[in-house]
């Protein structure tokens, strides 16, 4: 049985986090994220999770690392200033493997910016918002019921690559309301599972690995002791700083990921069949670029949309097969041109890539976008 | 046990030496942390150490329990992760000077005033030792460090006093030269239910010593015999000869107050029972 709902973006991801069997919350109050915390403070509770407000942005990340060591599913979520203090911890969660989600809801910065405005500035944060070489996951939600699902499928890409995927949500997204049917319940909802180790306790090795690249993780408390730490270590878990080992290190991390493209990237086509232009668009971007579509349907253009769901990694091959289908590509995005940095890396000269940056803190109408296509399809 | 048999207990094997300078106190210290284990009998598998960034943190790495070495001052934010996902564990924290009362001074009185249970061993050797001598919020005023060639001029917290003003409900202080002291606090301290705080007062002879002319380690190890006081003994003396001098002891104790995790269980009970 399932239930109809009218509900908002943020709560929409609570209801995902519950459904996902999330037991554990750390967070700090900032807008426009605030109903993610607050929700799941009433929520967790009961079923037997934990909420707790921690001091600081970089605390409630320290929080949900140590909940994540002890098997538990946690998330956090947080907004620009928040996210960009959390980087320190995404770090060492990138580095020491721990699997968590953080919901950054957008909003337009550098700074303390525009509160309660929307913007999707924090797309290369996302990427490489902590310092050193790294590799991470970061999906965007472009409807509420996606909000839902894709903090499912967070958890699931979390907890089978052990790695922090991030829910990069924008303000459209996250305060819109929409419909959304919901199961009544949600056990028959499958649960993500982390890697267990086969051997016994004696023989185990926190970081040794088989082909998936991924290491076991047992929990705090189970009878497998381990070391957890931020720095470059080997199979065992204990620092090694070897030429050797370092590189071994960062190979394993970035081939666990990236020879897994197929299962980690999503990409959305709409009227794209046909399409002899394509817009890219996410997120709340994405909302003003299916009704241009459409509009440009109706006057008789060849537009389409593709949408990535994954942010990161980037969705190299689908853009590159992109630049061989169509005519011109414009990106457009609620910032001043990230994402069509990697767009026009991808397309490397193939067609013509235009930017439709907008970054004055109100979504584009479909008009506008509409215009702006027309313009570059003019080129 | 002989120190041999603790070395073999529960220090990992394969990990030993450390990578602690000669005549320091962290070794000490941590040989009192795993006596007071052993003299409680803890079950390895349910305790979980944590430590920050720092000399004093690299503890965590040879001690063969459920370990994180966590990032610089953040020990207390993850050690509150573990205890409050499962409380069935021990959590301890070590962590130093420069980690627990500056970079990660906020989390500190954070952890005190939710009265989690948890026990921080807080290696003082006034000084930031791994990144070669700087002064950090413990170091004496009027010292030198490297970055104080001129002295200090900052007063130093009274960390005890400051975790007690901040809600810990067992706070004590020993030194590296009353380890048999320091043993039974960290014992009690683990015993406690609540926020407990253990100040080891340690030595650097190589990066705080030296600039401040301080002798060998078995200098500093008198002028801890010399300067550390027992409580009752401290408490019969005038501020005159208190002065420069330090107490040692249980400093503070209150089993009034309900610990974090409880409550949050009986937070759990009232919501699931309809209740807000």
């Amino acid at each position: 049985m399932s239930r109809i709902l009218l509900l908002q973006g943020n709560q929409a991801v609570v209801e995902g986090a519950i459904a996902a069997g999330v037991k554990f919350f750390g967070g700090y109050p900032i807008t426009p994220s605030t109903e993610v915390a607050e929700s799941l403070a009433e929520r967790l509770p009961l079923v037997g999770g934990k909420f707790i407000q921690m001091e600081d942005e970089i605390a409630s990340m320290g929080a949900i690392i140590g909940a994540s060591l002890t098997g538990k599913k946690v998330m956090t979520a947080t907004s620009g200033p928040g996210f960009s203090l959390k980087q320190e911890l995404i770090g060492y969660a990138c580095m020491a493997e721990v699997p968590m989600v953080i919901v950054n809801v957008q909003r337009v910065g550098p700074s303390t910016g525009q509160p309660t405005s929307p913007s999707q500035g924090d797309i290369m944060q996302a990427r490489w918002g902590t310092h050193g070489d790294h590799w991470i996951i970061a999906l965007t939600p472009a409807s509420v019921p996606e909000c839902f699902d894709l903090t499912l499928r967070a958890y699931a890409l979390s907890e089978k690559y052990r790695v922090p995927v991030i829910l990069l949500m924008d303000e459209v997204i996250g305060h819109m309301r929409e419909r959304i049917e919901l199961p009544d319940n949600y056990d028959e909802i499958p649960q993500a599972e982390r890697k267990q180790p086969t051997c016994p306790p004696e023989e185990f090795k926190a970081y040794a690995t088989d082909e998936s690249l991924v290491p076991a993780m047992p929990a705090f408390g189970s009878g497998y002791r381990w070391h957890v730490t931020g720095l470059v270590h080997d199979e065992t878990g204990f620092p090694k700083g070897t030429p050797a080992a370092t590189k071994e290190a960062a190979d394993r991390q970035y081939h666990k990921l990236y020879d897994n493209l197929e299962d980690i990237v999503q990409v959305e086509d709409y009227c794209m069949e046909d399409a002899e232009y394509a817009i890219v668009a996410f997120g709340g971007g994405a909302r003003t670029a299916y009704e241009a579509v459409d509009r440009a349907r109706k006057e008789g253009l060849k537009v389409g949309l593709v949408r990535p769901i994954t942010i990161w990694p980037f969705a190299e091959k689908q853009m590159k097969a992109l630049a061989d289908k169509v005519k011109g590509i414009m990106v457009h995005e609620l910032n001043c041109g990230q994402y069509v940095l990697e767009v026009e890396r991808a397309v490397a000269g193939k067609v013509p890539v235009t930017s439709y940056a907008k970054y004055d803190n109100e979504p584009a109408t479909p008009a506008q976008l509409l215009a702006e296509i027309k313009k570059a399809m003019a080129l | 046990m002989s120190m041999e048999n603790l070395i073999n207990k529960y220090f990992r094997p394969g990990r030993l030496p450390h990578i602690w300078c000669p005549g320091c106190g962290n070794g000490v210290i941590t040989g009192c942390i795993v006596k007071a284990i052993d003299k409680l009998a803890l079950e390895k598998d349910n305790v979980a150490v944590i430590s920050g960034i720092g000399c004093s943190s690299r503890a965590s790495g040879y001690l063969d329990f459920n370990t994180v070495h966590s990032a610089h001052g953040r020990a207390l934010p993850v050690a509150t992760g573990v205890k409050l996902a499962d409380p069935s564990l021990k959590v301890l924290v070590v962590t130093g000077d420069g980690d627990a009362t500056a970079i990660g001074g906020n989390h500190l009185i954070h952890a005190a005033r939710r009265n989690i249970d948890m026990t921080v061993v807080l290696f003082n050797n006034s000084i930031y030792g791994m990144t070669g001598g700087q002064y950090s919020p413990l170091t004496p005023q009027g010292s030198k460090a490297t970055t104080a060639p001129y002295a200090t001029i900052e007063p130093a917290f009274d960390i005890t006093e400051l975790a007690k003003a901040a809600g810990a409900t067992f706070v004590a202080r020993a030194t590296t030269f009353h380890a048999q002291i320091l043993t039974d606090l960290i014992a009690k301290g683990i015993q406690h239910k609540g926020f407990s705080l253990i100040e080891a007062v340690s030595g650097c002879p190589i990066s705080f010593g030296r600039q401040n002319k301080m002798g060998g380690p078995a200098d500093m190890m008198k002028w801890q015999r010399d300067h550390g006081v027992m409580l009752a003994a401290w408490n019969k003396m005038t501020d005159e000869q208190k002065a420069g001098k330090f107490p040692i002891g249980v400093l503070h104790e209150d089993n009034s107050r309900k610990e974090y995790t409880e409550a949050y269980d009986e937070l759990i009970a009232r919501a699931q029972g309809g209740n807000k």
